[in-house]
């Protein structure tokens, strides 16, 4: 029998994807080899939209090559190279020591959304799933840098989606990042420049989200860094939690 | 061989080039302007390159805040920003400065994971000509350029074919130009990339795996230059295709 609350994943192993309690899914995602990539379209990350993140380098947005806190919104693209699924390895690149756990919300579009308004922004997600954004460590956000953002595994995003009617405040929800079982970052996701609707208005302005496509609120501030060997986990309160081992680029 | 997509009789078809126009794949011949023409490619990732050509880095020195370019300055799109030949472009009503770049389109024909250059151009499956508009008002120092000057919804006009590798002798003896309502505008040479295609490939694939339909445009020459409501703009690349769009209005209802 098909419940209303129930969460469609898919577990690896399994030939499909099947619906589940959301209950049913988080008490096994311990036991389970891992799931698949949800379907998705292209995802899209927002840069410094956490108040807090921003705010940490103090007076440097002021100075060249900035010269002034962003005004738009600063996106950037994870491709299909860096997706990976919940328990797939993260590949820490020969020579780095560590990567930067770049935790946050993804926003999965439900319906083509162009010059949504912010009091309807809402009504075009289909629910909400956990991304980390993993980076290498860069102190200068002057260029996009794919070399630092887009390699191969730096997207885990996962277990599953949880439709939007299962979670009324997105605003309101608190993320937890653990490294092998230790809490290392704890953070609310409130305190964001642009909130999930406006963020949605101010971006499908200029640019057309399709279905399946995902849109991430921002890291707050305070990302951590982990090595190969560790085990990172994210807890998005009522989302899920996504957990993926660091691996060296030469064990790969 | 020259392959295109295009909409015909309320379906999405694969065509070939024929003396009279198109040969769709199930061998009606069409006349070039009684189809709508699509990207040549559905397209997975695309990769921008900025400041590739020489010429046009010193047309820009004077706004670059940083000195030396020490790697390639590559850049993401979305597949909402891709429009096909003889299609529009909006200009919305606030921007000063709006400009069209004639680029070198390589298509991607297999899975490339640090390849090195000299296996390189194995890994192309064919090339078409792109014109990747920005509006320079809005541009920020912040990942810059970012999505709000380039990734707009129809700025990435592509096509009108995909032309095979082997139908390209030398991918880096090609002359590009650009008209403006038939005015020559902007001119250069793809032997003058900074980073040539087999370095661009060599570089990406050092650090991301490349998949068939990724899509790298190698960057434009000097003479980039304000484009208005109802200018027609032509982009053309010896021996690759002449892309045609025209700029229009931003109204709203």
């Amino acid at each position: 029998m098909l419940h209303i609350d129930d969460i469609l994943a898919w577990p690896r192993g399994s030939a499909v994807p099947l619906d589940r309690p959301l209950a049913h899914w988080q008490a096994l995602a311990g036991s389970v080899p891992g799931f698949h990539v949800p379907r998705i379209g292209t995802v899209y990350g927002t840069l410094l939209n956490h108040r807090a993140a921003l705010a940490a380098l103090g007076d440097a947005v002021h100075q060249p090559p900035y010269k002034a806190p962003p005004k738009a919104p600063v996106l950037y693209i994870k491709p299909r190279n860096t997706h990976i699924g919940h328990g797939d390895a993260i590949v820490v690149p020969e020579g780095m020591e560590a990567l930067e756990i770049g935790a946050t919300l993804g926003i999965v579009i439900g319906r083509t959304a162009c010059r949504v308004s912010e009091s309807d922004a809402l009504s075009v997600v289909a629910g909400y799933t956990v991304c980390n954004d993993v980076s290498v460590p860069h102190a200068s956000y002057y260029r996009p840098s794919l070399r630092f953002k887009c390699r191969d595994s730096f997207l885990p995003i996962g277990p599953w989606i949880v439709g939007a009617r299962g979670v009324r405040h997105p605003d309101a929800l608190s993320i937890t990042v653990t490294l092998d079982g230790r809490v290392v970052q704890r953070a609310d996701i409130g305190g964001m420049f642009r909130p999930v609707a406006r963020l949605i208005a101010d971006v499908t302005e200029f640019m057309t989200l399709a279905p399946g496509d995902v849109l991430m609120l921002g890291v707050p501030a305070g990302a951590p860094r982990a090595r190969a060997g560790q085990r990172v986990g994210i807890d998005i309160e009522g989302i899920g939690r996504l957990e993926n081992p660091l691996m060296a680029e030469d064990a790969a | 061989m020259k392959h295109a997509r295009v909409a015909y009789g309320g379906a999405v078809h694969q065509a070939t080039a024929h003396a009279q126009g198109l040969r769709l794949a199930d061998g009606r011949i069409v006349a070039e302007d009684e189809v709508v023409w699509l990207p040549p490619v559905e397209p997975g990732t695309i990769i921008a390159l900025g400041i590739n050509y020489a010429d046009h880095r010193k047309e820009l020195a004077k706004e670059l805040t940083l000195g030396a370019k020490d790697e390639p300055l590559a850049f993401l799109k979305g597949p909402n920003a891709l429009v096909g030949h003889r299609g529009v472009t909006r200009r919305p009503a606030d921007a000063g400065f709006m400009h069209y770049e004639c680029e070198l389109a390589v298509v991607i024909g297999r899975v490339t994971k640090k390849v090195k250059r000299a296996d390189a151009m194995q890994h192309v499956a064919g090339y078409t000509v792109a014109n990747d508009y920005a509006i320079r008002d809005y541009l920020e120092n912040w990942y810059r350029p970012n999505l709000r000057v380039k990734n707009r919804d129809g700025f990435t006009a592509i096509g009108p074919w995909l032309v095979d590798t082997a139908d390209v002798p030398d991918p880096h003896a090609l002359e590009l130009r650009t008209l403006v309502n038939g005015e020559i505008r902007q001119r250069g040479n793809t032997r003058d990339l900074i980073d040539d295609i087999p370095a661009l490939i060599e570089y990406l694939s050092s650090f991301m795996t490349l998949s068939p339909s990724d899509v790298i445009l190698t960057g434009t020459p000097e003479g980039v230059v304000n484009v208005d409501v109802g200018d027609e703009v032509v982009c053309e690349i010896d021996g690759i295709g002449r892309l045609v769009n025209t700029i229009v209005g931003d109204e709203r209802p």
